[in-house]
């Protein structure tokens, strides 16, 4: 979409308008505030039958299924918590030293002993084994249902969308379907974390085979490959190394879901551990538990992805299969030695809680400490950031504006500024960049005056499907107008506006702070490297534990909600914008240099918007990134979709949970289907590709 | 053009009528499966305009045993898919491809297996090796598939990375390798199960000029150990002339001309063909007997040369003497006179001579 003046403007302005009228109308019209009650189409009611129908008939298979899945579960279980602790620490050393050298060996050391003294090791083994069955049948089944799709163009056309609606679709909404499936018991831990982990071994299978080039497949042939052959010894050897970044991600994915799972409780896990201690408002056992998965998750993921950067480098696999023969020896040597050990020294076997060393009192101690000498300074940034930027956004100056708040009443020619001021500004946004840029300056004045969830429902309805239609093509359009019409009909449109304005603001913040921070980045190397590991650490980080800090703080509300998203959110922001900047083709840069840009010049004229499609993307993962957190946040009490969710998950209402988790993940589809096209639309006017 | 190789006339591999369509029903256009229609050129056109790609329009040619043959075109002429139908890597849509005798197209797939087992090797532009196999085991890939141990595999293996010269590379990977090395592992490779035919497809297009120069020699050098028969694809005009016993030019799926080289030099049928030869240095191109023509008179008192003398290094004796020199074929006979002015004519062919430059 250039400048200038074509039919879409006129479009857009007719828009405006017709919402602006809608608006006038809200008083004298009922139904376009709420959608008639009567009207609602009971959805939820009929899940809910239906799943009943599924206990009572067909309950008994997956009872069976649950039964014997329970197995495989108890072994692991028993093994792990039956091993001394030196034992298993020592095997996990081995394979961190494998994967990636001495420094990760230390630093897996450093965290099992971390957890052994904390006192949280069986809690920690609990979690484990978990993962180490869920992990296996997660990649078994991503792996060949990847297959299936990379040889049947219709079978990737059924699986992709179930993938996508896997990934979006909140945990919390279909946990309460196993759960009234299978049982109470692990197994339902088990069972939504290989659902959720299986999908990116999929992807990563496809884009694996995909990528082998034609010509290395070609030659296999010509050296008389049959099919058999030409699968395991050419294709799938090829993509190891994106194979096994499937099998990091699927192991990630695993992990935080069975931390998730273990809201529905009895799992004595670690995940358990924290979410006990936050509700019991013991903040610093919390940490303490948290920090356990933390460490837990950085080693998973640093010994599977330093395996997937090895497969790489062929050099240092010479004679692989001595030193293979060599490491089994030493695996098998070291834990019987360990096991002999820790009969005589019994420390090494189990930790005695006596000894058990544990700062969490005095983090309590000096947290309240805390808070009750800032109490002031706490209380506000608060009362800021509600006052002026939360309330206004979700009711509106209209509504938000009082002598209470604002520190005045919002008289007639108060809004007769801000209407000539916004309408001023539109007006120079559309003479000095397009009208476009003036139309969003309006839409925003309107939403920020009368406020979100003040709109009338067929205005925005209106205003979502046709900026969807512009932007991706009719299809998109339409689907934008349907999806959005399912929450209408269900509802659940006066919740779904409470997410979607929680969840805006917060990918606002971090966009705009993500940006600024990846632009500094790009150019200074100093800030990149201090940025890599806290970003690193951030994404690695089980999303509950990252809510522990700000809860810690700012208590249970909105505010922490949306610093919780916000911390969040920033790492894809940040990471794009620098990725983007500064793998920015050398050509231009230096035929600009050449024309003499200024360093300014340069950035915003010629870095910013040759880097902007990469940047969408990231504004797409910080959308997407935000809303999966959005949904963890309904634990430190928000009134949007996800707190629908949560509470149908608590009060067993499977239908009620099921419906909102479905609007979130339409609402997130949308979202990324709209900055998908939008980041295309730019790649192809600028004629580059970003992978 | 001196003779690389004394290929024989016995055909080893032949195309007849080979044509390969992309597109939704290929198959529509022909009625029979060998290929042979009236008008190619009108089917052709007819094909492209009803949505389809032709690829490959009504090929035939004969590969001799022991003879390079040289496929040459621009990109997107058809010359990459036409060996590929050879190789069946792609399934051609009408036509008939004989190894021996035999229609490769008949063959069962475990016969073609068989086939690309014993009878075919390739090469291919970007090497096409297995990242995960170091030089050896690329090697030996082909014997591995075969199901032959792995002494006796790395036992042959060894002998080709000697024909190759990579001897003391065998536990590289080949991102460890050069270009050039990764190419040497490529030819070995497809050497690795001694073949009859042998297809290299552009296989020194990716390599620098110096490197490819030296692989040409290399190439030759090779094939003059091993006399293999060869189909042999590449863009460069050069390069064809280098290696080519004769050649083929293609151009938008049909081949346009084939001969020897010098052939094609002396009379292109076209301006397509005489495009390509216009920067050809002619006279390391042309021989003594190339310009020769029937003597009108005695030649004892002429030097003599032999037949297969490049003119560049006749250039210096024809400017000393006018009469010319003799030029006699390898059984003594003479073939004919060359003096200055044939090849001042020979030279001119090739060139865009202005008459109107001339004033009288």
């Amino acid at each position: 979409m250039g400048g200038g003046f074509d039919r879409g403007v006129f479009h857009w302005f007719a828009i405006v308008l017709i919402t602006l009228g809608l608006i006038m109308a809200q008083p004298h019209v009922d139904w376009l505030t709420a959608y008639p009650k009567d009207m609602i189409v009971p959805f939820a009611d009929w899940l809910n039958a239906i799943m009943d129908w599924l206990v009572t008939h067909v309950g008994w298979l997956f009872m069976g299924v649950s039964w014997l899945l329970e197995w495989p579960i108890k072994g692991v279980r028993v093994v792990l918590q039956a091993l001394p602790w030196s034992v298993t620490a020592f095997l996990f050393c081995l394979v961190a030293y494998i994967a990636s050298g001495w420094r990760l060996a230390l630093f897996t050391l450093a965290s099992c002993l971390y957890m052994v003294i904390i006192g949280y090791w069986p809690e920690s083994m609990n979690t484990l084994s978990l993962v180490a069955i869920s992990v296996p049948m997660a990649l078994l089944f991503g792996f060949g249902l990847g297959v299936w799709a990379f040889y049947s163009r219709r079978a990737e056309r059924a699986i992709m969308p179930m993938l996508d609606i896997l990934q979006t679709v909140p945990a919390f909404a279909y946990l309460l379907l196993i759960l009234m499936l299978f049982g109470f018991g692990t197994v339902v831990g088990l069972i939504a974390s290989v659902l959720y982990s299986f999908p990116p071994m999929v992807r990563n299978t496809i884009v694996g085979l995909r990528r082998v080039p034609a010509e290395v497949i070609e030659s296999g042939l010509m050296s008389g490959a049959t099919g058999q052959q030409l699968f395991w010894q050419v294709r799938v050897p090829s993509s190891k190394r994106q194979l096994l970044l499937g099998i990091n991600q699927a192991t990630m994915a695993s992990l935080s879901m069975v931390i998730i799972a273990s809201i529905i409780g009895g799992t004595a896990d670690i995940g358990w551990e924290v979410l006990s201690q936050i509700r019991k408002a013991q903040f610093g056992e919390s940490l303490l538990a948290g920090l356990v998965i933390a460490l837990m998750a950085m080693v998973i993921d640093r010994v599977t992805s330093g395996l997937a950067t090895q497969s790489g480098d062929y050099e240092n696999r010479k004679g692989a299969q001595s030193q293979g023969w060599r490491r089994l020896v030493i695996a098998v040597g070291g834990a019987v030695a360990f096991y002999a050990l820790a009969k005589l020294i019994p420390v090494l076997e189990i930790w005695p809680r006596d000894m058990e060393f544990s700062p969490a009192r005095s983090m309590n101690e000096s947290l309240t400490y805390l808070i009750v000498n800032f109490r002031k300074e706490i209380e506000a940034i608060k009362t800021l950031a509600f006052f002026f930027v939360m309330l206004p956004t979700k009711i509106g100056l209209q509504g938000s504006v009082s002598p209470f708040t604002w520190g005045f009443e919002l008289q007639t020619w108060h809004s007769l500024v801000y209407a000539g001021g916004m309408t001023l500004i539109g007006a120079l946004c559309a003479y000095r960049f397009n009208a476009y840029v003036a139309i969003f300056v309006l839409l925003f004045a309107i939403f920020f005056y009368f406020g979100l969830t003040k709109m009338p429902w067929p205005a925005l309805l209106l205003i979502y499907s046709f900026a969807a239609w512009r932007i991706g093509g009719l299809r998109l359009g339409l689907g934008t107008f349907l999806g959005l019409g399912f929450i209408v009909v269900t509802g659940i449109w006066p919740e779904a506006m409470l997410s979607v304005y929680l969840c805006s603001i917060a990918v606002i913040i971090s966009f705009i702070l993500g940006a600024g921070l990846g632009i500094w980045a790009a150019g200074n190397a100093t800030v990149s490297a201090i940025l890599r590991p806290i970003n690193d650490t951030l994404q690695t980080m089980p999303l509950f534990v990252i809510l522990i800090p700000f809860v810690m703080i700012f208590k249970i509300g909105e505010f922490t909600a949306l610093l919780a998203i916000i911390a969040y959110a920033i790492v894809p922001a940040i990471r794009y914008t620098e990725h983007g900047l500064r793998n920015l083709s050398e050509g231009v840069i230096e035929a600009a240099e050449m024309m003499g840009c200024t360093k300014r010049q340069m950035l915003w004229s010629v870095k910013i918007p040759l880097a902007l499609p990469v940047m969408m993307l990231g504004l797409n993962q910080t959308i997407m990134y935000g809303i999966a957190m959005l949904v963890i946040a309904a634990l430190v009490g928000t009134n949007g979709l996800e707190q629908v969710v949560y509470i149908g998950l608590s009060d067993g209402n499977f239908g009620v949970g099921l419906i909102a988790g479905m609007a979130l993940a339409i609402i997130a589809m949308i979202a990324d289907r709209m900055t998908q096209a939008w980041s295309r639309n730019r790649q192809s006017d600028l004629d580059i590709s970003v992978t | 053009m001196t003779s690389k190789a004394t290929a024989s006339t016995d055909v080893k591999l032949s195309c007849r009528n080979v044509w390969k369509i992309y597109g939704d029903a290929p198959a529509q256009f022909f009625d029979a499966g060998n290929g042979v229609v009236d008008a190619p050129q009108t089917l052709a056109e007819t094909i492209s305009s009803s949505d389809h790609i032709v690829a490959n329009a009504d090929v035939s040619f004969d590969v001799h045993v022991g003879e390079i043959f040289v496929i040459m075109g621009l990109s997107g002429s058809g010359k990459s898919t036409i060996v590929r139908c050879i190789s069946r890597l792609v399934e051609p849509t009408a036509g008939e491809i004989l190894l021996d005798g035999e229609d490769v197209l008949k063959k069962s797939d475990a016969e073609l297996i068989d086939i690309r087992r014993h009878k075919m090797g390739m090469v291919f532009q970007s090497f096409g090796l297995m990242p995960h196999l170091n030089v050896i085991e690329n090697i030996a890939f082909p014997l591995k598939l075969q199901g032959i141990g792995e002494r006796e595999r790395y036992a042959q293996a060894e002998r080709v990375i000697e024909l190759v010269g990579l001897q003391g590379r065998e536990s590289n990977f080949p991102n460890e390798l050069s270009g050039g090395q990764q190419q040497r592992v490529g030819i070995a490779r497809s050497l690795a199960v001694e073949p009859e035919v042998w297809l290299l497809d552009e296989p020194f297009s990716a390599l620098d000029p110096l490197i490819r120069k030296k692989m040409q020699d290399e190439f030759l050098r090779i094939q003059s150990v091993l006399h293999k028969s060869i189909v042999f694809i590449t863009h460069d005009f050069q390069e064809a002339l280098r290696v080519a016993d004769r050649m083929a030019i293609m151009r938008d799926g049909a081949i346009v001309q084939v001969g020897r080289p010098v052939d094609l030099i002396l009379n292109p049928v076209d301006d397509y063909v005489r495009e390509f030869t216009r920067d050809v240095p002619w006279e390391s191109v042309l021989c003594a007997a190339d310009v020769a023509e029937a003597a009108d008179g005695p030649v004892s008192g002429l030097g003599r040369v032999a037949a297969d003398t490049p003119i560049d290094s006749l250039l210096g004796y024809l400017g000393d003497h006018a009469d010319g020199v003799a030029v006699e074929a390898a059984d003594g006979s003479v073939i004919g006179v060359a003096r200055a002015a044939n090849v001042v004519k020979a030279l001119a062919t090739g060139s865009d001579a202005d008459p109107a430059d001339v004033r009288r």
